[in-house]
């Protein structure tokens, strides 16, 4: 028996998962530069939600026609999963067709049968994508953000799909003809309701030939599945894995709720208390802090949720169009603010693969990859947060930034300066009196 | 305004050694803009005519630090929290009510950890429960018929899921309340929000609130109803920049009800 094939493939296999998990080591390491947050409590109430939104894309369907399709996508590429393991088995050991020799007999021709229909759907509603983004061009895809990059890395993806798609079918149909033909190796198993079509095409070749069509399709399409499982990490994509974590994740209080800074509670408990000294000298043996940075200027600034919400965003856009400011031709957009994010992460991943620890590059989050102008413009209505289908939250991230331009730069806009002046003057964000507060009653 | 209103302060309250049922938070807005001063009158003659015992901190109140925390400033929103908590601790306060989703919002959700926690209530809920408990009774008839929409407030829905009481009090009015194309958990925000209120809108090619006016007019309604004194004022600025003033009118909930009682 010739094993070349056998090892062949199983080096295949080896440099294809190896690569991967060492990019997946990085993107961990990358997200742990972000500050810690506790995110483990209503352990319950995590799991539903990832099974509703993640597992059950429950707000893919707020937009029925891309929701439709990409479930159609979603399933097909879960359970055509299935066939996969099939493929690794054979490939393996030698074998072909192995879950057929199981004994599974009809289950294996529903199996097969059911893998070619959603391979069928699966093609069809990636062409519709491809439509969508390139002929009935919409608007949610034509942003500035996504010139150059982010739209090819969307076509990419697609094509890749197809080609997959093309491919499994392929194999299936010269399979088919091999069966009906009783070549030896090719088992009597599957029903093929697709690539059935495809025989007239094979009509007139010899078995020879149709075998090395088989054993191309089948080379390609599981080199095709791991080049493009290597392509997650450098592309939008990652969110086929990143959606579940990230919806565990996720935020569970009210929206408006937004997260009150211990280290300024600390300092203002000082401030407000009468017994505190504020020239007293650290206590014996206990170091004295330096102060916390308020709010973020750069990645590291952030959170980890913020940062896997970065590499879970796939730039779908729905954020940005339900965006008040963007509707209204601000610059802000909310899908920009996450992909700056994680392209700034990546630069500095790559900053500490090259000096084994981060070098200041003298660049930042803030002002190199966000303005000033986006955060201002934004007016934390919540619209994004509500709209991602992964519950992704760049109000969080602005609302970070914020607080380092306030805080740490005084360099809010003037108007907002003279708003806090007055509430801090007279506890209005008018210049009232405060004792004035009740006149209404008698006006 | 020749009739009496009662608006009794918590200083009064306690010096004569009673506890309201509720405290009433008017808020900046409603105590100093000229046009929610009427929405806060108009809710304490709805308070009035069911005889709630309630309060208001008058003088001692102080902005709940909202604007300040959303542009950033979360150490001056912590000192304007602490202060209130300390105030409102004081008078062992347990319940608010208020006509302001931010004041709503920020009470209810950002004063717990800071160590003030109250059953805080947007005052659409307060009214609904007025109604359902009979305390308080509306007549449509001046309302019957008419074409009411609904604008969410960003911090009253999707900020606290909270969406239905405003619509069911307009449906007690016999009104035929329209939606406009985004609502509820897709409402538009009317532009005012994150501190927006307060500052010039950076450099685009509309202004927030004549895109939310014009989903509005979309409906054909008669009034423009909100729960929230900065989107009132925000539409009421897009009705105008429209020309629809004297068409149609920007009102809050608690109006509607107030003025279907003749208050």
């Amino acid at each position: 028996m010739n094993y070349i094939p056998q090892i062949l493939f199983a080096i295949v296999l080896l440099l294809g998962i190896g690569y991967f998990a060492k990019n997946i080591n990085k993107l961990v390491r990358n997200i742990k530069l972000g500050k810690k947050v506790d995110r483990t409590d209503k352990k319950g109430e995590r799991w539903a939600n990832m099974a509703r939104i993640a597992l059950g894309q429950q707000k893919m369907v707020v937009r029925p026609i891309a929701g439709f399709l990409h479930i159609i996508v979603y399933v097909g590429f879960i359970i055509i999963n299935i066939e996969v393991l099939e493929i690794i088995i054979d490939g393996l050991f030698g074998t072909h067709r192995v879950f057929a020799t199981l004994g599974l007999g009809a289950a294996y021709d529903i199996l097969i049968g059911s893998f070619e229909i959603l391979a069928f759907l699966v093609l069809v509603s990636v062409i519709v994508f491809w439509l969508r983004r390139n002929i009935i061009k919409l608007k949610r895809f034509f942003y500035p953000e996504m010139k150059g990059w982010p739209k090819n890395d969307g076509n990419i993806i697609l094509y890749f799909e197809m080609v997959l798609m093309i491919l499994f079918l392929t194999m299936n149909g010269a399979d088919f003809t091999l069966q009906q033909m009783g070549a030896d190796h090719y088992v009597q198993a599957g029903a093929f309701p697709v690539s059935q079509f495809l025989v007239p095409l094979f009509e007139g070749l010899n078995e020879g030939t149709l075998i090395i069509i088989e054993r191309t399709a089948w080379w390609l399409h599981i080199i095709g599945i791991l080049v493009f499982l290597n392509y997650l990490y450098f592309s939008k994509h990652l969110h086929i894995l990143l959606a579940f974590p990230n919806t565990w994740f996720a935020n569970l209080e009210p929206k408006g709720q937004f997260e009150n800074l211990e280290s300024v509670t600390k300092e203002v408990k000082l401030m407000m208390d009468p017994d505190a000294d504020p020239f007293a000298a650290p206590a014996e043996g206990e170091m004295e802090e330096e102060p916390e940075k308020f709010g973020a200027s750069d990645v590291m600034d952030l959170n980890q949720v913020q940062l896997l919400n970065a590499y879970t965003c796939t730039e779908c856009g729905r954020c940005t169009s339900e965006c008040p400011a963007s509707q209204t031709g601000k610059k802000l957009s909310p899908r920009k603010i996450m992909m700056d994010t994680r392209d700034r992460l990546e630069e500095v991943g790559k900053n500490i693969d090259k000096n084994g620890k981060f070098e200041d590059d003298g660049k930042q989050l803030l002002d190199d990859y966000i303005t000033r102008e986006e955060l201002w413009a934004c007016t934390t209505c919540n619209a994004c947060v509500e709209a991602c289908p992964v519950s992704i939250n760049p109000l969080s991230i602005i609302m970070d930034m914020r607080r380092y331009l306030v805080m740490e730069q005084s360099a809010a806009p003037t108007e907002l300066n003279n708003m806090m002046g007055n509430v801090e003057n007279n506890g209005a964000p008018w210049p009232y009196n405060q004792m004035d507060r009740l006149n209404w009653k008698n006006e | 305004m020749s009739e009496t209103i009662q608006v009794p302060t918590m200083a009064e309250m306690m010096a004569a050694g009673k506890a309201p049922e509720v405290l009433f938070w008017v808020g900046c807005s409603g105590s100093f803009d000229d046009r929610a001063k009427k929405i806060t009158k108009a809710f304490v003659k709805l308070l009035n005519k069911a005889k709630v015992d309630f309060a208001v901190l008058g003088t001692e109140e102080s902005c709940t630090g909202d604007p300040a925390k959303r542009a950033g400033n979360e150490m001056l929103f912590q000192m304007q929290a602490m202060t209130n908590i300390e105030v409102l601790n004081g008078y062992e306060i347990k319940k608010i009510v208020t006509a302001c989703p931010h004041c709503f919002n920020t009470i209810k959700n950002e004063y717990p950890s800071l160590g003030g926690t109250y059953e805080v209530v947007h005052h659409t809920q307060f009214l609904k429960s007025l109604l359902e408990d009979g305390r308080l009774t509306v007549e449509g008839g001046k309302f019957k018929g008419k074409r009411i929409t609904f604008h969410d407030p960003c911090y009253l829905g999707r900020a606290n899921d909270v969406y239905e009481a405003p619509r069911e009090l307009i449906q007690k009015l016999d009104a035929e309340l329209v939606e406009m194309k985004s609502c509820k958990k897709r409402g538009l925000c009317c532009g005012a929000g994150g501190a927006q209120m307060f500052k010039e809108p950076e450099k685009g090619n509309k202004d927030v609130n004549i895109e939310r006016t014009e989903q509005a007019i979309e409906t054909k309604p008669e009034i423009i109803a909100a729960g929230c004194p900065f989107c009132n004022t925000m539409l009421t600025d897009g009705v105008k920049g429209k020309d629809k003033e004297g068409v149609i009118e920007v009102m809050d909930v608690a109006e509607l009800i107030a003025n279907a009682e003749d208050l």
